[in-house]
């Protein structure tokens, strides 16, 4: 299949493409990973007159860990983040990196472009969304930086205006006494999830002190869900809060029917993807090490 | 399409020989490898980067080649099926997936030997866990997977040995 044609324009610096995008206009569009826009391209769904393909734009994947937090450059590939170092320490990180479609599509696909592109079904914002993130934007106006919490507005939406692009990604490293974890549920491995569950809890003795839990694939955006947060916090995490949380997140997604499955099963499944990573992420918040990843046949 | 759309000029090496080609943008990597250099061992099996069958290794990391643009691969080194052999001997990959019956109608099996010497130039003892998850992007409609298995365990085995 053949996307239309199109201009090609190959950046030498962020600065240069966010200047590119500007001076091309609306119908100009970046090529990160192209693991999501390729495939849109070739079915025609997208159809931009320009690509500005920031590839070659040098020092643009990198992992560092500078103040407490880690920067991911944008063009930072999942395989990049899937075998570093940084998993071993911040868990819910490998769990997302590590399970993302395919070994060829992590090889290609961003974080910054996932971010980017905020598609209902993508993995990074829902685990990220668990965490302190800012986006690091930059357009030819200057630079700014987004908590992630306001950067995604709506499906495929985000504040990123036409000419900025993302630049880096910086997540604060999580304490002590505190666990993450990240299960989604799809029906083979190159597909997006049907369902998924981001979960950050920090435990003091038995009681839970804090508790971040957002769904993805279940909503327009991934939906953050703050009932569930307060059933589990200052209690126990024991089948009874558990429950409430479960209970909590059925009534807070919002799926769309579609071929992967029924509004009511993508509720069920959201509950009780939440109720295991709620369980691996207590377990790590004890220091245990567990691994864990998308769950496929 | 009322307007010109440039080509790009590229340089990239295909199985060790070096190239210098104008494309146009919209070339797909496969596209390029099939139609322009008629290396036609790599297959366009779903072309919407779900199957696997275009495989290829861009710089030693496998990659859906009908998900690239052939400019993008300018500069880069690029491995297909038929880089694998060497002065008329099949490749240890390509002996194992033969000598365990890895293959029934073949379509699949570029792909699945280049995501399998991505897999055991790292590791020589796969586990039946890490070779799931190095194949889980290349779909095969024959087989069951039971002798592609024992195909990449027997490669892993003869490439520690290489």
């Amino acid at each position: 299949m053949y996307p239309r044609p199109f201009h090609y324009h190959r950046a030498g610096s962020l600065p240069e493409a966010a200047t590119m995008l500007s001076q091309l206009g609306d119908d100009a569009k970046l090529l990160a990973g192209g693991q999501s826009l390729i495939p849109l391209m070739k079915l025609r769904f997208a159809n931009p007159s320009h690509l500005v393909d920031l590839n070659f734009v040098p020092g643009t994947s990198y992992i560092n860990e500078q103040n407490g937090a880690v920067r991911f450059g944008a063009l930072t590939r999942h395989s990049e983040i899937e075998n570093s170092s940084i998993g071993v320490r911040f868990p819910i990180l490998h769990d997302c990196a590590a399970g993302i479609a395919d070994v060829q599509i992590r090889n290609r696909g961003t974080i910054g472009g996932s971010l980017a592109e905020a598609d209902p079904s993508g993995d990074w914002a829902a685990v990220l969304l668990t965490q302190k993130t800012e986006i690091w934007c930059l357009s030819p106006r200057g630079e700014r930086s987004v908590p992630l919490t306001d950067f995604i507005t709506d499906a495929y939406t985000t504040v990123l205006e036409h000419d900025e692009l993302v630049r880096e990604i910086s997540v604060e490293v999580p304490g002590k006494g505190t666990g993450g974890a990240y299960l989604a549920f799809k029906r083979s491995a190159p597909v997006y999830p049907t369902a998924s569950a981001a979960v950050q809890i920090t435990m003091e003795g038995d009681i839970c002190k804090d508790a971040h839990l957002v769904l993805g694939c279940v909503g327009l955006v991934p939906v953050r869900a703050t009932a569930a947060a307060d059933a589990l916090r200052d209690r126990r995490i024991d089948d009874k809060s558990v429950a409430a949380a479960m209970d909590a997140v059925r009534e807070a997604v919002d799926p769309q029917a579609d071929m992967r499955g029924s509004a009511e099963y993508k509720r069920t499944l959201a509950a009780a993807l939440v109720k295991r990573a709620i369980e691996v992420a207590v377990r790590r918040a004890r220091g245990e090490r567990v691994e864990v990843s998308h769950i496929y046949a | 399409m009322p307007e010109t759309i440039d080509k790009v000029a590229i340089q990239l090496k295909v199985n060790g020989k070096p190239y210098s080609l104008a494309v146009e943008p919209r070339t797909l990597l496969v596209e390029l490898l099939r139609e322009e250099l008629n290396l036609t061992g790599t297959h366009v099996g779903c072309d919407t980067t779900y199957c696997g069958a275009c495989t290829v290794l861009l710089n030693g990391a496998s990659v859906k080649s009908c998900t690239m643009f052939a400019v993008q691969a300018d500069g880069a080194e690029i491995l297909t099926v038929e880089g694998l052999a060497k002065d008329g001997k099949l490749h240890p990959i390509q002996k194992a997936f033969g000598d365990s019956y890895g293959l029934q109608c073949g379509y699949c099996t570029p792909g699945l030997m280049l995501s399998t010497f991505q897999l055991v130039t790292k590791n020589h003892e796969p586990s039946e866990n890490e070779i799931r998850k190095a194949i889980a992007g290349n779909t095969c409609r024959c087989t069951g997977y039971q002798n592609i298995f024992k195909a990449i365990r027997l490669a892993a085995q003869n490439m520690k040995g290489a």
